[in-house]
């Protein structure tokens, strides 16, 4: 694919943390980390889907300043931010697995709508729902 | 256009770790709002004092505790009238009301309606909700509850053109 959406980013309240997170405990991996003065561009990928990154940001000038910067901090930590979803093949294995490393849900797996769901948050709050891929039939 | 009430709103700074944690309270109402919620109980969870959580949780997310333990309940049990065929005094007590009277006049105060009548009035709509995410779905259909429902009942009653106001809120 060469046309489509390469980079959707997220806000985070630390880049280290959270690149630890989606790393260790999400299993992503590291696509971009480069460094210029203060700015950090960083993003994560899931093994299986390489045309997509996942960008962690933190706030901060010079694309805000700081009081917008301490306004979308507080919105990410009050879980304002716009909800995310991560598909599984396997949402109770996949939580099992998660939860033994410490990810924080919000949710257990419930069985509805012919699917399976759970809830969690990364560590700055952003809050991911976690559903069962529906097998093609 | 300014907008009664408005001034309330004024934001003042928050620190980030203890919104944070107070989101952490927040997720477990949402996990389990049958259940009891005293502000001890919720204090603990967010690691701050009773009196400092009740203050700092209204200013995060607008509503005190108690009120937003409410909506998620409301928000339940409208989902269980819609979705299952439990009875009303089921799904009462199954969403963390004690008594059938207090759950009923709750829900028409924050709905507007009688569970009964939502129970209706959703099955002749047939909604085909399959490709919402659950969580989603149910924060769209999340009563917005502003003001206390005693409040709310006032506000009716002399609040004629109030339909333009709350759009501007909102």
């Amino acid at each position: 694919m060469s046309q489509g959406v390469g980079v959707v980013g997220l806000y985070v309240r630390d880049q280290d943390e959270a690149l630890q997170f989606y790393v260790e405990k999400l299993g992503f991996r590291v696509h971009t980390d480069a460094k210029n003065g203060g700015y950090r561009w960083l993003t994560v990928q899931h093994p299986d889907q390489p045309s997509f990154q996942l960008g962690l940001f933190t706030p901060g000038p010079p694309a805000v300043d700081a009081a917008t910067a301490q306004t979308l901090r507080e919105s990410v930590a009050k879980g304002a931010m716009p909800p995310l979803v991560l598909v599984v093949d396997d949402c109770r294995a996949a939580y099992e697995k998660m939860q033994a490393r410490g990810v924080e849900f919000t949710q257990e797996p419930i069985d509805r709508y012919g699917s399976v769901d759970a809830g969690f948050r990364d560590p700055s709050g952003n809050g991911w729902k976690m559903i069962q891929g529906r097998k093609a039939s | 256009m300014p907008v009664c009430g408005y001034k309330r709103y004024v934001m003042t700074n928050q620190d980030p770790e203890l919104l944070r944690r107070l989101l952490r309270a927040k997720d477990r109402m949402d996990a389990a709002s049958h259940e009891e919620w005293p502000v001890d109980r919720l204090a603990r969870v967010s690691h701050v004092s009773e009196a400092h959580f009740a203050r700092s949780f209204k200013d995060a997310f607008g509503v005190p505790p108690h009120r937003y333990l409410l909506t998620r309940r409301i928000e339940r049990a409208t989902a269980l009238l819609r979705e299952t065929e439990l009875s009303i005094t089921d799904i009462a007590f199954q969403t963390g009301w004690k008594s059938l009277g207090t759950f009923g006049r709750t829900f028409r105060d924050v709905t507007g309606e009688s569970p009964g009548e939502l129970r209706e009035r959703e099955r002749a709509a047939q909604h085909n909700p399959e490709h919402v995410p659950a969580c989603i779905l149910s924060a769209a259909h999340r009563p917005n509850l502003t003001s206390a429902v005693s409040e709310k009942r006032r506000q009716e009653a002399d609040d004629i053109n109030d339909s333009t106001e709350k759009a501007e809120v909102l």
